[in-house]
C-alpha cells in the first residue's frame, strides 16, 4: 500500500474497492472502512463480480463481467477525461506518456465498455463522477485484481487511474493493494523472491550481485531464479530435482492440483518444513517439524509496511524447533563438506542465538529496513519502511512530492480476454477465493473447532437462477468439474454471485477449488489465473 | 476556536475547551471518576450512573461522562451524596447480580466486582433471587452468553454497531425485563454476527465471555505476551494469554497501533491450532533414506532425532547441488514466518545452495 489504512480511513473523501472482499479477507480494515462510511459519510464503489458484503455498504456496485476490469478502468478513464475531471497539474508536473495513455483511453468508449463489462452506461457515469469530484480518493485492491493473466495490466491501469486524478501522495489517496498473507509483505521484501535480494535490489544487478557477495563470502547467480509457479512444474520436466518447502503446502494453494500431486511425485528430494502433516506431506522425503506464531519471535510487515514485533508467548511443542534456528542449522550442516565453500564475509556466518541478530543483519544489508531493530519496535517505535536510518521515523505514505523512478509513468492498457471463458462444454464460470471462517489451503483453521462449528464444509456459491435451472434444490450437493479435474460439494444457493457463476473455495481438500483452477499465467508476474475459468455444474 | 472554560473539580481549577465532558476533563487532571457503562472508543451513553457527579447549581447528580463543562462550573466527584448514590446503584446492579465470582471467568477482569470492592457493596440480603436466564445461552462457539452477569450498560450493543458495524445486538422488553437481545430475540448467528468477539472484548462483566477461554483461567493467573496475528495482513496486535505453556485466550490489547480493541474470529478465536494433536512432533524420513536405497515412492515414515534428519537432508541437498547444479534446487520460503525467517531462507537460497530459485506463496 503506498497509504496506511488509518489515513484511507479517517482521509478519503470516495474508495474505490476492486476486486477485494475487504470484510471478509481484511476484516478488520473491512470494519475500518464501513465506519468510515458510518461515521464520515464515504462514498464507496465496490467493483466485483460478486455482491460481496461490502455492497451494502456502497452507494454503489459496479458487477462487471469476471476478467474486464482493465475495460472498466478504461472506461471510467474515458469518462473523466470527457468532463475535464483529470489533475492536470498532477498530469503536467510529475507524470509522463500521457498522450500516448489518452490515445488508448479514448478507444474504451462508455458503450464499448457496457458491451464487454456488462455495467450500465449510466452506472460508468455515476462511478465516474463519485471517484473523480470526491476527493481525495482511495484505491483498494486485493487478489480479485491480481489473479489473472493480465494481474500486471490490472495494477498499472488502477495506477493510470491515481495519476489522472492526482490521487498520489495524499492522505487519503493512493494504489493499495490489501496483502493477503500476515507477512507476505516482509516474505518479499526480505528478497524471498526470484529477481531480487532484501529491499527490492535485483539479482542482475552488478553491484547487488557484489555487495552480497561480499556480505555472505560466497559468489552469487546473476541469473533470475525460478517463481513457485515455475519451479513446481520444473520437477515434472526435471529442471528441479529438490524443493526446501517452508510453511507452505501447494497441493492446496497451487493451481491445477492434479498437476502439482503428479510434479511433486515426480521430484527427487522433497524437504518439508511445517505444523502439519499437510496434504503435500505425501509427497515428501523428510519433515522437519518448525513452530507456530505464538511460539517463537521476530517481526511481520503488514499491508501497509508495518514492521511489528512477534514475541514468542511459549515454548515449542515437542521437539519442534524455531524455523529460523532450522534453516540455520541446515545451512551449516551443509556448508560442513561439499564444492560449495564459503570464506570471509561479515554476514557470511550462520551463529544466530537470537532473531534480533538477524534483524541487525537484515538492517545492514537492506537499505529500506536500516533503521528497524526490535530494540526499537519494543521501545514502541510505529515504523513503516522505508526506514533510512536509527533516527528515521519511517514513512507513512509513499511518493510524497515524487515518485520513487521520478516521473510516474502512465501505461496504455489494452483490454486481453481471459484464458479460459465458458463454452458449450464448460458453459459456467468458476471465481475462487477464501471465506471469513478459514484460511488459504485451511491447515491452520480446520483445526480450529469453532471456526469448523461455524463453516465445515466446502460450500460452492451457486445463483438461484443457475439453481432452479439445474435443479437444485434446497442443500443439493453439486459436482463441479473442469477439463482439469472434478468436486464434488454443498451448493450455497445465493444471489452474491451472478447467473453463470459459480465460486468455490480451496480450504478443504475434499472438494477444493484447486482441482479446477487453470495455472495461466500472467507473463510477468507468473501468477496463476485463479479468478476465471470454466466448468460445468449438475446436481448429484 | 474552541473556547477555553475554567472549571474547578474537587477544589482544583483547570483549563479546557468548551464542550468537554466532565469525564474528560477530570482524566486529563488525573482526577478519577469510576465508570462502569463508559468506554474511551465507543459514545457515551450515561445510563449506568456509576460516573455521577455533584455539580453546584444543578439540582440533581449529573453522569459525568456526557455532562459538558461550562465557564466557572464548580464539580464534586466524591462528595458525601455521590458516594450515597454511586453504592446505591452498585446494590442495585448486584441484587439481581448471580453471586458467583468464586468460578467466573471474569472475576479480576470484572468493573462491576472491581467497583464492588471499591465502595464496599455486598450482595443485598433483599436481593439474589436466583437465575433469570439460561446461562451459556446463544450456541454461538465463540461467544459465552450468560444474561444473568448482564447489567444493561449496552457497551456490547455499541460496539457491534460502532466499531463492528454490524448491529447484531440490541434492547428488547421493557422495565425489569429489559433484556440484551440479539437481532429480533434469535441467536447470534441468526442476527448476521460474525463472530468477532467485539461485544465480548467491551464486556465489563462476565455476561459476554470467550466461550474457549471458559473454565481455563482468570486474569490473574494468566501471563499475557503482545504479539502480532498469523492470519491476514493487516497486522492486527492483540495478547495471548497463556496458563501453564498453553494458549488460553486472546484478549484485546488497547494500544494495538492498526487495530486497537478490534479483531476478527480468526485473529481473536483461531488460535486453537497451535496445540492441535496433529502437530509435528518429531523429524521424520522415509526409510529409504536410512537404508541408503535409491528413492522409494510412498515409503513409511520413521521418526528419527534432529541430528539424523538435518544430516539426511543436508547430504541430499549438497549432493543434488554438486552433481545437478544449483539451479536444480527451489526454496520456497513462507508468508507465514518472519521477516528474520525469511531472510535466512533467501540467504540459504542464495548462499549454501548457489541459486535464485527462491519464492513463496505472494502469487497464490
Amino acid at each position: 500500500m503506498t497509504n496506511s489504512m488509518a489515513d484511507i480511513a479517517g482521509q478519503a473523501a470516495a474508495m474505490l474497492v476492486i476486486g477485494s472482499n475487504t470484510t471478509e479477507q481484511h476484516p478488520v480494515f473491512g470494519t475500518m472502512i464501513r465506519r468510515a462510511v458510518r461515521t464520515r459519510g464515504v462514498k464507496v464503489v465496490v467493483a466485483d463480480p460478486r455482491k460481496i458484503d461490502l455492497v451494502e455498504f456502497a452507494v454503489l456496485h459496479l458487477q462487471h463481467q469476471p476478467g474486464t476490469d482493465v475495460p472498466l478502468i478504461n472506461g471510467l478513464m474515458n469518462i473523466i477525461l470527457e468532463k475535464g475531471w483529470e489533475d492536470q497539474a498532477f498530469i503536467a508536473e510529475r507524470t509522463e506518456g500521457f498522450v500516448e495513455f489518452k490515445a488508448v483511453v479514448e478507444q474504451y468508449t462508455p458503450e464499448r465498455v457496457a458491451e464487454i463489462t456488462g455495467v450500465p452506461v449510466e452506472q460508468l457515469y455515476q462511478a465516474a463522477e463519485i471517484l473523480a469530484t470526491n476527493k481525495p480518493m482511495a484505491v483498494m485492491w486485493a487478489m480479485g485484481i491480481t489473479q489473472h493473466i493480465v494481474g500486471v495490466n490490472n495494477v498499472m491501469d488502477l495506477a493510470n487511474l491515481q495519476m489522472l486524478l492526482g490521487n498520489m501522495g495524499v492522505p487519503g489517496g493512493g494504489v493499495n493493494p490489501l496483502r493477503g498473507q500476515n507477512n507476505v509483505q516482509g516474505a518479499c521484501d526480505m528478497g524471498g523472491l526470484p529477481n531480487v535480494y532484501p529491499g527490492y535490489q535485483a539479482v542482475t544487478g552488478e553491484e547487488a550481485r557484489q555487495k552480497f557477495e561480499a556480505a555472505w563470502g560466497a559468489p552469487m547467480s546473476a541469473k533470475v531464479g525460478l517463481t513457485v509457479t515455475e519451479m513446481i512444474p520444473g520437477a515434472a520436466d526435471d529442471k528441479v530435482k529438490a524443493l526446501y518447502i517452508l510453511g507452505e503446502n501447494p497441493v492446496m494453494s497451487d493451481p491445477h492440483a492434479a498437476h502439482t500431486r503428479h510434479c511433486l511425485e515426480a521430484c527427487e528430494f522433497v524437504l518439508l518444513q511445517d505444523l502439519f502433516p499437510t496434504e503435500t506431506l505425501a509427497y515428501a522425503d523428510v519433515i522437519l517439524p518448525g513452530v507456530s506464531f505464538a511460539e517463537k519471535s521476530g517481526t511481520f510487515t503488514n499491508t501497509e509496511r508495518r514492521v511489528q514485533m512477534v514475541h514468542q508467548a511459549i515454548e515449542p511443542l515437542g521437539e519442534a524447533r524455531q524455523d529460523w534456528r532450522i534453516t540455520a542449522e541446515l545451512a551449516q550442516q551443509i556448508l560442513k563438506e561439499g564444492d560449495r565453500q564459503v570464506t570471509g564475509g561479515a554476514y557470511a556466518g550462520w551463529q544466530y542465538d537470537h532473531p534480533a541478530q538477524i534483524m541487525a543483519e537484515i538492517a545492514a544489508l537492506t537499505p529500506s529496513y536500516s533503521g528497524v531493530s526490535h530494540e526499537r519496535l519494543d521501545r514502541g517505535a510505529q515504523l513503516q519502511w522505508p526506514v533510512k536510518g536509527a533516527d528515521h521515523p519511517g514513512t507513512p505514505i509513499l511518493h510524497v512530492g515524487q515518485f520513487a523512478r521520478g516521473k510516474g509513468k502512465f501505461m496504455p492498457i489494452e483490454h486481453v480476454p481471459p484464458a479460459e471463458l465458458p463454452d458449450e462444454e464448460y458453459p459456467m464460470l468458476l471465481n475462487t477465493g477464501r471465506v471469513l471462517y478459514h484460511w488459504h489451503g485451511g491447515e491452520m483453521t480446520r483445526r480450529a473447532r469453532g471456526l469448523m462449528e461455524i463453516y465445515g464444509q466446502a460450500l460452492v456459491e451457486v445463483n438461484p437462477d443457475d439453481a432452479d435451472r439445474m435443479g437444485l434444490n434446497g442443500h443439493q450437493r453439486v459436482r463441479v468439474t473442469s477439463r482439469r479435474g472434478s468436486i464434488e460439494a454443498e451448493a450455497l444457493v445465493t444471489d452474491r454471485v451472478p447467473p453463470g457463476t459459480v465460486f468455490a473455495n480451496f480450504h478443504f481438500p475434499e472438494a477444493s477449488a484447486n482441482e479446477l483452477t487453470i495455472a495461466a499465467l500472467d507473463p510477468v508476474a507468473k501468477i496463476p489465473e485463479y479468478k476465471i475459468c470454466a466448468v460445468k455444474v449438475e446436481p448429484v | 476556536m474552541t473556547k477555553i472554560v475554567n472549571v474547578t473539580i474537587d477544589g482544583q481549577t483547570v483549563q479546557a475547551e468548551e464542550g468537554q465532558t466532565i469525564l474528560e476533563v477530570a482524566q486529563a487532571a488525573n482526577i478519577h471518576i469510576p465508570t462502569l457503562c463508559y468506554h474511551r472508543d465507543l459514545t457515551p451513553t450515561g445510563n449506568c450512573r456509576i460516573c455521577v457527579v455533584e455539580v453546584e447549581k444543578q439540582r440533581f447528580l449529573q453522569a459525568s461522562c456526557v455532562f459538558p463543562v461550562m465557564e466557572g462550573m464548580v464539580v464534586h466527584t466524591d462528595s458525601e451524596r455521590v458516594i450515597k448514590s454511586r453504592r446505591k446503584t452498585l446494590e442495585l446492579m448486584l441484587a439481581n447480580h448471580p453471586q458467583d465470582c468464586l468460578v467466573c471467568d471474569s472475576s479480576g477482569s470484572c468493573d462491576l466486582q472491581d467497583l464492588a470492592y471499591e465502595y464496599q457493596v455486598s450482595v443485598p440480603a433483599w436481593g439474589a433471587k436466583g437465575a433469570r436466564y439460561e446461562a451459556d445461552s446463544d450456541p454461538n462457539p465463540f461467544v459465552r452468553v450468560d444474561f444473568n452477569k448482564c447489567i444493561l450498560c449496552r457497551r456490547c450493543v455499541l460496539a457491534c454497531n460502532e466499531i463492528q458495524c454490524r448491529d447484531v445486538w440490541g434492547v428488547a422488553y421493557r422495565g425489569f425485563d429489559e433484556q440484551i437481545v440479539a437481532g429480533a430475540d434469535v441467536v447470534m448467528l441468526d442476527a448476521r454476527c460474525e463472530s468477532c468477539g467485539q461485544c465480548a472484548a467491551y464486556c465489563p462483566t462476565g455476561a459476554l465471555s470467550d466461550k474457549m477461554s471458559h473454565g481455563l483461567g482468570r486474569a490473574h493467573q494468566v501471563t499475557k505476551v503482545t504479539t502480532t496475528c498469523s492470519y491476514c495482513g493487516v497486522g492486527c496486535q492483540f495478547d495471548l494469554n497463556v496458563k501453564d505453556g498453553r494458549i488460553i485466550g486472546v484478549t484485546s490489547n488497547p494500544d494495538a497501533p492498526v487495530n486497537g480493541m478490534a479483531l476478527c474470529v480468526k485473529g481473536r478465536y483461531g488460535y486453537d491450532y497451535v496445540h492441535h494433536p496433529d502437530r509435528l512432533a518429531r523429524p521424520q524420513v522415509r526409510q529409504y533414506l536410512l537404508d541408503g536405497r535409491p528413492k522409494v515412492k510412498g515409503d513409511q515414515w520413521v521418526e528419527v532425532d534432529w541430528e539424523t534428519a538435518l544430516e539426511i537432508a543436508a547430504v541430499k541437498l549438497r549432493e543434488i547441488r554438486d552433481v545437478h547444479g544449483p539451479d536444480t534446487i527451489g526454496v520456497l520460503t513462507s508468508a507465514k514466518c518472519t521477516n528474520e525467517e525469511n531472510y535466512l531462507m533467501q540467504k540459504f537460497a542464495r548462499q549454501v545452495i548457489g541459486t535464485n530459485n527462491v519464492d513463496h506463496c505472494a502469487r497464490l
